[in-house]
């Protein structure tokens, strides 16, 4: 074997069976195989195992493909389940946080967690999801009662049983739009909508009949379009804002909501 | 690009994670089971996938982690089946190769760590570049290359019949 030559190791014998080695090199460790009769069987012997693997496992390739593999799921809300407060939004934000897929892969999170973020989709999640999807598409009717209006606010929360005020966000270029009342599967909830000059619409989905007394931190969720929300659940109160922006200017937008309504 | 388009990218690999699966599980139930869990999981994430990446090396790298931790619960439980119950069926006749013959590859794949398993597969059936299986795997190369190395050396002296009875020609 010349200087020149790089001595055939471990690696150079399996890249060789595998057609990993370019073909200058691949003919450098055959020819130094001759030499070596053992390990010219071993290689061998490796490609009649990769040729072994597809005579056996190939026809897979060709199988119709199971139904239940065929149907993509119906888009999902996903909850990104941070702990703690504010603090940790921003903190959960920067790090990885972990990704909870509701009713997805069972026992792979934390039994409790699941639960709870179940419950969480359920009462706010889903019915805010569903009522921003309906009415921001709206070009007509996107409120039912504008905001100049000025009983909009009072007829609200009477309704909704608690004094609710409307969070201005016009420093971040959002206007209020208007609301409208909504049923819920106990009451009545509030949307209401805002606009930029880019026609961005965002929705503040407020209900006040949930039966826990459960305090949640600020959670985040998104669906497969890109569609974001962040909501929170305060004792018998729900709040979502959700719309379709990069997660971090949602959380700006959030952040100003939050504030204006924990006054 | 369109979420259609995306979509289709998954979609399109559906059949290699089947082969895969099937060859990792040995099983064609546990097989499907596996690669449903990948594709909800990789459904529900496509907002994750970084699009200059390969669709297929992050759909194999999610299915990993999930096998990863499904072989991890089923250590923790006492294992009552044997080995042969978990034979994958054969899915061809037998070739004319008599070492080669289905039972014994099945049976020396079964036998192997899991991690070698994964590594012998990934080479030789999917044929990834060794680059890949390190990124999918999440190993440095150099670990790839040993349990290729001893994924392999090991299924050779199976199929050669050092491994005992299963290799026997049942003729």
């Amino acid at each position: 074997m010349s200087d020149q030559r790089q001595p055939v190791t471990e690696d150079a014998l399996h890249a060789l069976a595998d057609g990993r080695l370019d073909p200058a090199r691949a003919a450098e460790v055959a020819a130094a195989l001759t030499d070596r009769p053992e390990d010219a069987r071993r290689v061998a012997d490796y490609q009649r195992i990769n040729a072994a693997l597809h005579a056996q496992f190939d026809p897979v390739l060709a199988e119709a493909i199971p139904a239940r593999l065929r149907r993509r799921p119906k888009p999902r809300w996903t909850a990104l389940v941070l702990g703690g407060g504010w603090r940790s939004v921003a903190a959960g934000i920067a790090a990885a946080v972990l990704l909870l897929s509701v009713g997805g892969v069972g026992g792979w999170y934390a039994r409790d967690a699941a639960m709870a973020a179940r419950q969480e989709q359920a009462a706010i999640v889903r019915p805010a999801a569903l009522a921003h999807r309906i009415y921001v598409a709206e070009v007509r009717h996107p409120v039912e009662v504008r905001a100049e209006e000025e009983h909009l606010v009072r007829w609200l929360s009477s309704r909704l049983k608690i004094p609710l005020k409307t969070p201005k966000l016009d420093t971040a270029g959002f206007r209020l739009m208007g609301g409208r009342l909504l049923p819920t599967d106990r009451g009545n909830a509030a949307q209401f909508m805002y606009e930029d000059t880019q026609g961005r619409r965002l929705t503040l989905y407020i209900r006040s009949d949930l039966s826990g007394n459960r305090e949640t931190a600020f959670r985040y969720a998104q669906d497969d379009s890109g569609v974001g929300m962040f909501y929170w659940i305060d004792g018998a109160k729900g709040y979502a804002i959700t719309a379709q922006m990069p997660r971090a200017e949602l959380l700006d937008l959030s952040k100003k909501v939050y504030e204006q309504l924990e006054e | 690009m369109a979420d259609d388009d995306l979509d289709q990218l998954v979609i399109e690999q559906i059949p290699h994670l089947r082969r895969y699966a099937m060859a990792l599980a040995g099983d064609r139930d546990r097989a499907d089971d596996l690669v449903q869990d990948c594709l909800e999981r990789a459904w529900s994430r496509l907002g994750l996938w970084r699009r200059d990446g390969s669709m297929r090396a992050w759909l194999f790298t999610i299915m990993h982690n999930l096998n990863a931790n499904a072989v991890r619960k089923a250590k923790r439980r006492p294992r009552h089946d044997s080995i042969d119950d978990a034979l994958p069926q054969p899915a061809v006749p037998p070739s004319q190769d008599d070492w080669l013959a289905l039972g014994a590859l099945s049976s020396g794949l079964a036998a192997l760590p899991e991690e070698q398993r994964a590594v012998v597969l990934l080479v030789g059936l999917e044929q990834l570049r060794y680059e890949e299986v390190a990124t999918i795997l999440d190993l440095p190369m150099g670990t790839v290359m040993s349990r290729l190395h001893r994924g392999r050396e090991r299924l050779r002296r199976h199929l050669a019949g050092d491994a005992g009875p299963a290799l026997r020609r049942v003729k």
